[in-house]
């Protein structure tokens, strides 16, 4: 990496006389502020809530899960349940959701070259709500390994929805991204009416669809983490390896074939990783708006296009990000709370646009 | 790898492409756009590729490059390209598309070092000898001083200079460009061409250019290939297919062939802008 450096054109005054212009940093100052932000958001979110919880009570908590350590004697069980079954999974819920919906964001956005692209684009949170709305209006209630059948079904809908879209969308081994897109947006309206016309039918169970629609962690669980994270592993590890073949990707689909890149094979492979992820998210978290978009924007604003830094970025931006704006959902309106997609909306939005007047050009995607 | 490993016989093209045929299916019924074209090319020589639009000058980089289904037989330093995986086709044969779009954040260096892709695996990032070869290619092409400028903000003529330094980058056997002189002014026009012709005559590359000034395409190619709704009409030197009655062919149009006072080469003037 050092040598890189030195041998970028900046460093390379002697080279025919070329301006020293501006080097580069690395990727790590970037990566220790996103840490540093994700950490400072998971210890507020674990401190702060209705009941207060001192800081130093809950890394005895923390801690004394860890084998061979128990240091919580002075801490109250009401505290350690709090800690550990309440904040910690909403916590824990939080972040995995809003590193998935950011990671699968920029992703998306990478795929379609396109900037409007978000994790919803193809149909998995119109699938997920409609998924949840035909199970809150059924009214059956099956539990699967601690799981109710809410987030099964959301998951299940995204799923669908999503193939549907692709399935529609291939044509002759080949699947254009505008007929992509078009087709999600068609099957997202119709999944979005089909819900409508149930919520409209069963209005004892409106309010139950809309906080659906809306999303939150306010029953999130252990069993609502371990039910994700299975689906979230392969898109944190296998998207970030596909960083430079993303930069590839974003030069138009002939010239990345013309330069080796098999476009379409890697443009599925990412977006099955994706969507999957994308589907366990909102399965558990419902569909929380505004995070796919505008926190690779943010990032990509901050640091450039360069999706080996953009990918790590986003995930640890976007959890950070959702588990502040979660916090911010809880504290506002005690002992109501606001649903989270709102919060996101009206933090996130007016940042974005801050971000958006100071890029020079618009030319930063 | 496969461009060292390439031992093509002293003598034999680099390029040897014979009766090769594409068809596109579309509502209307199968179009052939291509229609079993030959076409060698040596190491070290540049050939130009004229025709009117949609003799399927195009169609023939596609089909080279296997983006289109072609049949008939493409070899590059004697091995068939058909059915081999993109990578490896990008290691043999580079392509600097019509006008083509570039993402505007990425700088021109970011953009040359693409052209490296081939040569890189999954987790492999740039490294000091592909910075090199990118700053070399971006020397060579007189990019290098507006390698950290971004995409976005370069002129028609810089945008087409880095694309030719991306794809020296690949450092292939095979250099095709595809109207590399369309929206450049003539000294640009000149510029270009002047450089890929040198790039083939120092590194033995074997070009191809599609060139739609037939005067231009006269001072700089080894050869001239013309091709009319998807067959070749004529090839051979400059002098023997720029000439009033094949370009009438090709073109129905009448022109007048002069002499350059300099070089005696062929250049050419339109008569009227008759079509016959």
């Amino acid at each position: 990496m050092k040598t890189l450096e030195r041998l970028r054109p900046s460093r390379a005054a002697d080279v025919r006389g070329l301006p020293v212009s501006w080097g580069r940093p690395g990727p790590w100052p970037a990566l220790s502020v996103g840490l540093l932000a994700l950490l400072g958001a998971a210890a507020l979110g674990l401190t702060l809530g209705p009941t207060s919880v001192p800081l130093e009570a809950t890394v005895r908590v923390l801690v004394s899960h860890l084998p061979g350590i128990d240091v919580d004697q002075g801490v109250s069980v009401a505290q350690r349940n709090i800690i550990w079954d309440i904040r910690l999974p909403r916590v824990l819920l939080a972040g995995i959701a809003g590193a998935t919906l950011a990671l699968t964001g920029a992703t998306y956005q990478g795929v379609f070259r396109n900037p409007l692209a978000d994790p919803y684009l193809i149909g998995v949170a119109t699938g997920a709500a409609l998924g949840a709305t035909i199970v809150v209006v059924s009214d059956v209630s099956v539990s699967w390994h601690g799981l109710s059948l809410l987030p099964l079904a959301a998951f299940a809908g995204a799923l669908a929805s999503v193939i549907l879209v692709y399935g529609i969308a291939r044509v002759g081994g080949r699947t254009p991204a505008t007929t992509l897109i078009l087709a999600g947006v068609a099957v997202a309206s119709l999944s979005t009416a089909v819900t409508s016309y149930l919520m409209i039918k069963d209005t004892t169970n409106a309010g139950a669809i809309l906080s659906v629609t809306l999303g939150g962690f306010n029953t999130a669980s252990w069993a609502k983490v371990a039910w994700v994270v299975p689906y979230v592993i392969p898109a944190a590890i296998i998207i970030p390896m596909y960083g430079r073949v993303l930069n590839v990707l974003s030069l138009e689909e002939e010239q990345a074939r013309f330069l080796g890149v098999d476009v379409e094979r890697t443009r599925l492979m990412l977006l099955a990783v994706a969507s999957l992820a994308a589907a366990a998210a909102v399965s558990v978290s419902g569909t929380i708006g505004f995070v796919g978009l505008i926190v690779p924007h943010a990032v990509r604003l901050a640091l450039g296009p360069d999706n080996r830094r953009l990918l790590p970025l986003s995930m640890l931006s976007g959890a950070a990000f959702l588990i502040s704006a979660d916090l911010v959902a809880r504290m506002a309106d005690r002992p109501a709370e606001v649903p989270v997609g709102i919060i996101t909306a009206i933090c996130g939005v007016p940042f974005f646009l801050y971000l958006l007047r100071r890029a020079k050009l618009g030319a930063y995607f | 790898m496969i461009a060292e490993g390439i031992a093509s016989p002293a003598g034999a093209p680099l390029l040897q492409a014979a009766e090769v045929t594409v068809t596109y299916r579309t509502a209307e019924g199968p179009i052939t756009a291509l229609d079993g074209v030959s076409l060698d090319i040596h190491a070290g020589k540049m050939v130009g590729l004229i025709g009117p639009n949609g003799s399927g000058k195009t169609t023939f980089i596609r089909a080279v490059t296997g983006v289109a289904p072609a049949q008939g037989s493409i070899a590059i330093g004697g091995l068939a390209t058909g059915g081999l995986p993109p990578q490896d086709v990008a290691r043999l044969v580079a392509i600097v598309p019509q006008e083509p779009s570039l993402p505007p954040a990425f700088t021109a260096l970011d953009c040359v070092l693409m052209g490296r892709t081939p040569h890189l695996r999954l987790l492999q990032n740039e490294g000091p000898h592909d910075i090199e070869i990118a700053r070399e290619a971006m020397l060579a092409t007189n990019t290098w001083g507006i390698a950290e400028r971004r995409l976005g903000e370069l002129s028609g003529g810089e945008r087409q200079r880095v694309v030719v330094a991306r794809a020296l980058a690949q450092e292939t056997p095979l250099l095709m460009l595809d109207e590399p002189t369309a929206h450049l002014d003539i000294g640009h026009q000149a510029a270009v061409l002047g450089l890929v012709r040198s790039i083939a005559r120092t590194e033995g590359k074997a070009v191809l250019a599609v060139v739609h000034d037939l005067t231009l395409a006269a001072q700089y190619c080894d050869r001239i290939v013309a091709l009319k709704s998807g067959r070749v009409v004529a090839q051979g030197a400059a002098d023997e297919v720029i000439h009033p009655e094949i370009l009438r062919q090709v073109y129905g149009m009448d022109v007048r062939v002069l002499r350059h006072p300099d070089t005696g080469l062929p250049v050419v003037a339109p008569v009227n802008g008759r079509f016959v």
